[in-house]
């Protein structure tokens, strides 16, 4: 058991536990390779991960540390988390309704209802413009009341 | 007890140790970079552990409606996506017609907490995302395998995340059949999730039942006691923002979508889905509730609607043909039934028609076992669906003709359709022209 746990690093169960986890995935992979759109599956899935360590985090960290620098240490209260609230707000909704507010599905989507499609580009603007309003209301709330602690 | 601290950096590391120590010599450029680069004071087990425990509390509800869904669309008639699923499948039943709005809620549940996650789902990933840049990427076998597993789960969150969202917003660009994608990886991400948990739920008890950081103010907010796991800043910064306040805002961001998401499902604020294409409304007047597919889209012309029209029923070696006419002498029922799309948007109305269960009497299917209902349209994917004894013989399961009160619109499905309560969107036929009863 002791040198079980030195060799490998774990509990047994551990190993049995993985092993159960990359049998299922195995079995679908096998399931899947015969398919003609198996190549894109993988990609999509390992894509979706790449992209979130790679593209997505790199980037909010990115815009994170430059407002971070420009208006970390400034005033009281700081007006930091004031820009960094509904930029995350405006950030998630568009990351969330990014098929429609690009457009991307309106082809589909007309010849499915018939219907025209809306223009969702100018509601996420209104929204996020929204968010980034009530922000500053607040902030400027909060300087009139007086510095705080 | 936890399966695998990382042991210390000096500490011994485990069989083959030559490899494990040869890997943590060989640093590429960049990792101390980005080591040092890590400074948020309010990562830890506890902001790990809260957003972990959230994600526990309701990840298996959207797993489990999801594969209500599958059970929903009635494999036992052959007419589950994907079909083949080998002995990979949740326990099959027969979908009851009660509660109506069975259906309405599993699959709106399923639609909407997937969404309003989104911001957990990132909020954790933002909490633990500097394990995923460390080096060396593993001390033992153990750990390797452990990260592997980690690629299976993050994976295959954000997978079923991107592929039900461009789904809900028809945008399929991904190239490949949604159901298969959908239904396999959320297999992968299942097994991946319970790995995941029975390893970790021990190290998030520990955390959860430490000091409460959720009461610390901005100004004493700091680093937590480095932790086995190396979540814990080596050289944190000052806090910009407590660690309530990170909460708060992964929260805010769930309200968020929330707001602009339920409108989809509730017909009182259908207004508010202000993003979502589904569940729109079509137009004004009793039949301007939401259309999924026209009757453009489906290739059906007025003149196959028009007076031209019969519904053909047959059970055995018996026929029966109506015309519009005819089914309106018929005894009329209504129900006030919801109709619910597998995209997740739903909708109260109320329809008038003629009893299924009235329709098999007449070519002599008493206790019908299953039936199944022809659409003019031919090329759609849904134009036909069977029906399973249960949906056929509910007292609300109708042919309906009318709803709200007046003649359906070409668009729902003029002259008649099937409305079935709990019963999936795209198995309430449109266009019907025929239903055969089988045993
Ligand atoms: C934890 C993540 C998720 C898991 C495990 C999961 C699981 C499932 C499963 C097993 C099904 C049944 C598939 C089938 O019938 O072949 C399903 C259906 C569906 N899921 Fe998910 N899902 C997840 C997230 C999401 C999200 C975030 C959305 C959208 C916002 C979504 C949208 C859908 C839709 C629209 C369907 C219905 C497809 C249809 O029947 O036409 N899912 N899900």
């Amino acid at each position: 058991m002791a040198e079980f746990r030195r060799a490998y690093g774990a509990a047994p169960w551990h190993l049995a536990l993985l092993a159960g986890c990359f049998a299922v995935t195995g079995w679908i992979a096998l399931r899947l390779a015969g398919e003609a759109s198996a190549g894109r599956m993988l990609l999509w899935f390992v894509g979706a991960a790449v992209a979130h360590d790679l593209v997505l985090f790199p980037a909010y960290a990115s815009v994170d540390r430059v407002l971070r620098a420009a208006l970390g240490r400034r005033g009281t209260p700081s007006s930091l988390n004031h820009v960094r609230v509904p930029a995350l707000g405006a950030g998630l909704l568009f990351l969330v309704y990014l098929p429609g507010i690009l457009g991307l599905g309106d082809g589909t989507y007309l010849a499915a209802t018939s219907l025209a499609p809306r223009a969702m580009l100018g509601r996420w603007l209104a929204v996020s413009g929204a968010l980034f309003a009530a922000s500053a209301l607040l902030y400027a709330v909060r300087r009139l009341a007086g510095p705080s602690r | 007890m936890p399966a695998s601290p990382p042991p210390p950096d000096d500490a011994p590391a485990a069989a083959p140790a030559a490899l494990w120590r040869a890997l943590a010599r060989h640093r590429p450029p960049g990792v101390d970079a980005a080591d040092r680069a890590w400074r948020s004071p309010v990562r830890g087990p506890w902001l790990t552990s809260m957003l972990g425990a959230v994600l526990l509390a309701t990840l298996p509800l959207v797993i489990v409606t999801g594969l209500l869904d599958w059970i929903a669309y009635a494999p036992r008639l052959d007419q589950a996506f994907p079909r083949d699923v080998g002995w990979l499948h949740p326990p099959v039943f027969a979908w009851p017609t009660r509660p109506a709005w069975l259906f309405r809620v599993t699959q709106g549940l399923h639609v909407t907490l997937g969404i309003v996650l989104v911001p957990v789902v990132l909020g954790k990933l933002w909490s633990v995302v500097p394990k995923l840049f460390d080096w060396p990427p593993a001390r033992s076998a153990a750990q390797l395998l452990e990260r592997l597993s980690l690629l299976l789960l993050v994976g295959g969150i954000l997978f079923q995340t991107a592929t039900g969202l461009l789904n809900i917003q028809y945008a399929y660009l991904f190239g490949f059949d949604f159901y298969t994608a959908h239904w396999f990886g959320a297999w992968i991400f299942t097994a991946a999730l319970v790995t995941h948990v029975a390893i970790k739920l021990p190290r998030m008890l520990t955390a959860l039942r430490g000091p409460n950081h959720g009461r610390t103010p901005l100004d004493r907010t700091g680093p937590e006691p480095a932790d086995p796991d190396g979540l814990v800043a080596r050289r944190p910064g000052p806090a910009t923002m407590s660690r309530r306040g990170v909460l708060a805002l992964v929260g805010g961001g769930s309200l968020l979508l929330a707001a602009l998401t339920v409108g989809q499902s509730v017909d009182a604020l259908r207004r508010t889905a202000l993003l979502l294409p589904r569940g729109r409304r079509a137009g004004a007047g009793p039949t301007g509730f939401p259309v999924n597919r026209s009757v453009a889209a489906a290739g059906v012309t007025p003149a196959q609607t028009g007076p031209d029209w019969r519904l053909t029923l047959r059970a055995g070696d018996r026929t029966a043909t109506l015309d519009r006419g005819r089914l309106l002498a018929l005894a009329q029922h209504t129900a006030t039934l919801p109709i619910a799309c597998v995209e997740g948007w739903s909708t109260s109305q109320t329809w008038t028609g003629v009893r299924l269960r009235d329709l098999a009497a007449m070519v002599g299917a008493t206790d019908p076992g299953s039936a199944r209902v022809r659409s003019l349209e031919r090329t759609g994917q849904f134009r036909q669906a069977r029906l399973q004894g249960n949906q056929v013989g509910d007292p609300d399961a109708l042919l309906a003709l009318r709803v709200n009160g007046v003649d359906l619109s070409p668009d729902h499905g003029y002259p008649a359709r099937i409305i079935v309560p709990a019963l999936p969107g795209v198995h309430c036929t449109k266009w019907v022209e025929e239903i055969v009863f089988d045993g």
